[in-house]
């Protein structure tokens, strides 16, 4: 089966500084990866690469067996990439719903269309969407006045309106309550499920990662130093050594979660 | 080779007042983000007070001692207005700021005309330095080389006090990061104060010591004001040595462009601008503008909605009501409403970009003119029919606006302003200087409609339908998904980007639009007055349009159309006072500090706060 993303020899240098060095790796449908490391270790960087907001000094990365290295961010879009930010980029000025809307009216190409009303195009679409997400009751209030969880929800719902194959998601949780993370991420979790859509996230969160991910990449130093599944990384000796400073901290968290 | 020599000194003396008043404006912009706008008439006001000074104090030490003391009042000034006018609005956005700077143009043009009345006055020359020397057989006047000689000292000293003084540490580190300054203990006020001080006084020094070239006038203010924003654009906004080479590449290129190219100086000078800018979009010297530093400051705008019923047929009945005017209404009436309804669809197709786009321009009366110049040539020329050469006046606006939105679209924010103000004075220029073609200041003159339109009732009737049918389907786009898609860009362009919007195309097509609009806006205009001048290009009559949508409401829809009808009514009793100018200024700085909603948007907050008006938190 083709890997919906496969990532490979994707390098950045910024300067002399190697952010990112060859670092292949591949996402499967259906799969939620997580991409971790400590500050500084090119996750961003990396996650800009894929997005197409910075360009690659070497290696490609494909989207379903097709190239997509270098393209714009509104390319990749189109070919079934989503995103959220980890600072929210909602349209402030917008209503819950005509945020969706708009993500909508850009996937079935009406963006130049001076003809019908804006906010009566794909309400229904929209309020499914939203649905999805459980915002439907707050659809039309203001964007500028909802909580930073609702904003963090509607986002996702903002990233689902063109029917994905992969979902990039920079650090999804950040700034959020510890309840409201774990709530995030299993709404997540379901939505991919239910929809076969594939997850590459980056996040601080230990907790989130470990309950969440099917997949766990350790990223260091612009290397990756690890792939594989909770249990592969967290006994990986490596990832012991640069992560969790020799300890094995959260061998004990895994009981509890379990 | 003489001459040559000659005319590069003169240039290069030109340089010495151009580069004062520029790098006044540089500093003071690196540091608060203020583009100030009144900087030439601090200029003006240098050169009034060194004239008076001059005149009491004796001799060399009297001469020279003028010029200082006038760049220490002119501070002095400047630290008036920074405390009364521009201290309430630091936090505001752009345009707020701006609005608030061209009130102060206004008033104190009126002040210097109550003080030292109309008359142009001649400057004094410099004592001991009245002759000239002959340098490979010209003539050069020894001020020019006085003032050859000054300069370097000048960008020196400005420099050491940048680089060297812990002021200057504290400025530049505020240029980077003001709120990290604030956090590390530092007042900003006084930080943000010293500074004004500093480029205000640079500015009187500027206007004082040009005072033995050139004298003192009532229009030196706005004649100064465009070139040294070219100056600092080129140099590069916030740097200093970049203004110093562009005041000299400026005078130079000038002084050269009076002598071999006497009939395109002016354009020179933009088309020098616009290649710079091309290749370097942040001037010479300039740093990028980060992105997002110039966003959405306030409370974000309001959701929209097509108006209700209750709207349509306030509306309707309004319409309904114009249409009566001719049956009970007189010839001047109609003609005032003629003048009001054109201002009312140029001032809607600002508000198009500026309000929903939020791309502040400052030229665009060159869409107005444009199309209006387009037009009046098409009949001058071409003996085209009216109805062509008006259906053809938008059209060449648009393509117009496609050439210039072409480069201008690239930048943002402050960049983006000055690059249209740049290529409106670019056209301005070309029809003034191009005197064969456009009549130069002359103008082209009886440009009548056609027979069935010539009577004052039949062509109200006309701009009628037109004016309120360009501003209805401005506002019928401002709710349809382009609108949305333009809404979605000024809010966020990186989420717009992520989700499949070409953020530069979709503002490429609506400053296109905008222009179309402005320049259907201009085709009625010169068919109403028969005639078009240069001034319709110019940067008074784009200033006209921004205040007109400031007053009504920079974050509402009808605010473009509010505040030109309020002010074209208004101008029609305020002018014919004697100092208009300063009523208007102190109005307009009022209305900045204490409604910045503007009509529109105060008479919502206060219907919203008496129950008139639902509350917009939800929309249904």
């Amino acid at each position: 089966m083709t890997p919906v993303l496969r990532v490979e020899n994707l390098t950045r240098y910024f300067g002399g500084l190697r952010a990112v060095h060859e670092v292949s790796f591949d996402v499967a449908p259906g799969e939620l990866k997580a991409l971790i490391g400590p500050n500084g270790a090119g996750k961003s960087t990396c996650f800009n690469m894929l997005m197409g907001q910075i360009t690659p000094s070497a290696g490609k990365v494909e989207l379903n067996g097709e190239p997509i290295t270098g393209l714009p961010p509104r390319e990749i879009w189109r070919r079934g990439v989503g995103r959220t930010f980890q600072i929210t980029g909602t349209y402030q000025s917008m209503t819950v719903a005509e945020n969706v809307q708009m993500a909508l009216i850009s996937h079935h190409r009406r963006l130049f269309s001076m003809l019908p009303y804006a906010y009566r195009l794909y309400r229904e679409e929209a309020m499914a969407l939203l649905d999805v997400v459980g915002m439907a009751q707050q659809a039309d209030r203001a964007c500028a006045i909802l909580a930073y969880g609702d904003l963090k929800r509607l986002e996702l719902a903002i990233a689902l309106a063109h029917k994905p194959t992969l979902l990039l998601m920079d650090e999804p949780t950040a700034g959020m309550a510890p309840r409201e993370r774990i709530a995030l991420m299993q709404l997540t979790a379901d939505i991919v499920k239910e929809r076969g859509i594939s997850v590459l996230f980056t996040e601080h969160d230990m907790d989130v990662v470990f309950a969440h991910a099917h997949h766990i990449m350790v990223l260091n130093r612009g290397e990756l130093i690890a792939d594989g599944t909770a249990a592969e990384v967290r006994s990986n000796p490596h990832v012991q050594e640069v992560y969790l400073g020799g300890g094995t901290l959260y061998a004990a968290e895994e009981t509890s979660h379990a | 080779m003489g001459l040559l020599v000659a005319q590069l000194l003169t240039g290069l003396a030109n340089a010495a007042a151009l580069f004062l008043v520029a790098s006044g404006l540089s500093l003071i912009f690196g540091v608060t983000r203020i583009v100030n706008f009144a900087h030439g008439s601090l200029y003006m006001l240098g050169a009034y007070v060194g004239i008076t000074l001059m005149g009491v104090l004796p001799g060399a030490v009297g001469f020279w001692g003028a010029i200082v003391l006038a760049g220490v009042a002119v501070g002095l000034i400047g630290v008036v207005i920074e405390i009364c006018v521009l201290r309430p609005v630091y936090r505001a956005p752009e345009l707020f700021q701006l609005v608030a700077t061209f009130g102060v143009i206004l008033v104190i043009q009126d002040l210097t005309l109550m003080i030292w009345g109309g008359e142009d006055m001649l400057g004094p020359r410099a004592p001991g330095l009245k002759s000239v020397v002959r340098i490979l057989g010209e003539p050069v006047p020894q001020y020019d080389l006085a003032l050859i000689a000054i300069t370097p000292f000048i960008l020196l000293g400005l420099w050491w006090l940048i680089t060297k003084t812990r002021v200057g540490i504290l400025v530049r580190a505020a240029t980077q990061d003001r709120e990290m300054v604030g956090a590390l203990g530092v007042n900003q006020s006084w930080l943000f104060t010293g500074v004004f001080f500093l480029g205000s006084a640079l500015a009187g020094l500027g206007g004082a010591i040009q005072l033995p070239k050139g004298g003192a006038d009532l229009l030196m203010d706005f004649s100064i004001i465009a070139e040294v924003f070219v100056v600092v654009v080129v140099g590069g906004m916030g740097s200093i040595p970049g203004a110093f080479i562009a005041a000299v590449l400026i005078s130079v290129l000038n002084v050269f462009g009076v002598a071999y190219v006497p009939q395109s100086t002016l354009v020179l000078m933009y088309v020098v601008m616009a290649i710079v800018l091309m290749i370097r979009p942040w001037g010479l010297l300039g740093r990028e503008e980060k992105a997002g530093e110039h966003g959405q400051i306030g409370e974000p705008q309001r959701p929209i909605r097509p108006a209700g019923w209750i709207g349509r047929s306030l509306v309707l009945a309004l319409i309904a009501f114009m249409a009566l005017i001719p049956v009970f209404g007189s010839t001047f009436t109609q003609v005032l409403i003629i003048d009001i309804l054109i201002f009312c669809l140029f001032a809607t197709s600002l508000q198009f970009i500026l309000s929903t786009g939020g791309l502040v321009s400052f030229g665009h009366a060159v869409f107005f003119g444009g199309g209006a110049y387009v037009a009046a040539l098409l009949v001058t020329y071409f003996n085209t029919p009216m109805e062509l050469a008006f259906a053809l006046a938008p059209l060449g606006a648009g393509v117009l606006a496609i050439g210039i939105g072409w480069f201008c679209i690239r930048l943002s924010g402050v960049y983006f302003a000055m690059l249209t103000m740049a290529f409106s004075q670019l056209v301005w220029s070309l029809v003034f200087q191009w005197g064969e073609v456009t009549g130069g200041d002359d103008g082209l003159v009886s440009i009548w409609p056609s027979k069935w339109l010539s009577g004052t009732t039949a062509y109200y009737y006309f701009t009628l339908a037109m004016g309120i049918g360009g501003i209805l389907v401005l506002r019928h786009i401002m709710h349809s998904p382009f609108g949305y898609a333009l809404r979605a860009t000024r809010d966020s362009a990186r989420q717009a980007e992520a989700t499949g919007i070409n953020v530069k195309q979709i503002q490429w097509m609506a400053f296109t639009l905008a222009g179309a609009f402005a320049g259907l806006a201009g085709g009625l205009f010169v068919f109403s007055k028969g005639s078009i001048f240069p001034d319709e290009l110019s940067i008074s009559t784009s200033f006209d349009a921004l205040i007109v949508v400031f007053l009504g409401g920079v974050k509402t829809l009808a605010g473009g159309v509010v505040g030109a009808a309020f002010m074209e009514s208004a101008k029609d009793w305020l002018t014919r006072l004697e100092y208009w100018r300063l009523i208007l200024g102190l109005v307009i700085i009022a209305v900045v500090i204490v409604a910045p909603d503007g009509i529109v948007g105060s008479l919502r907050k206060l219907g919203e706060r008496i129950g008139i008006v639902r509350e917009e938190e939800s929309m249904r």
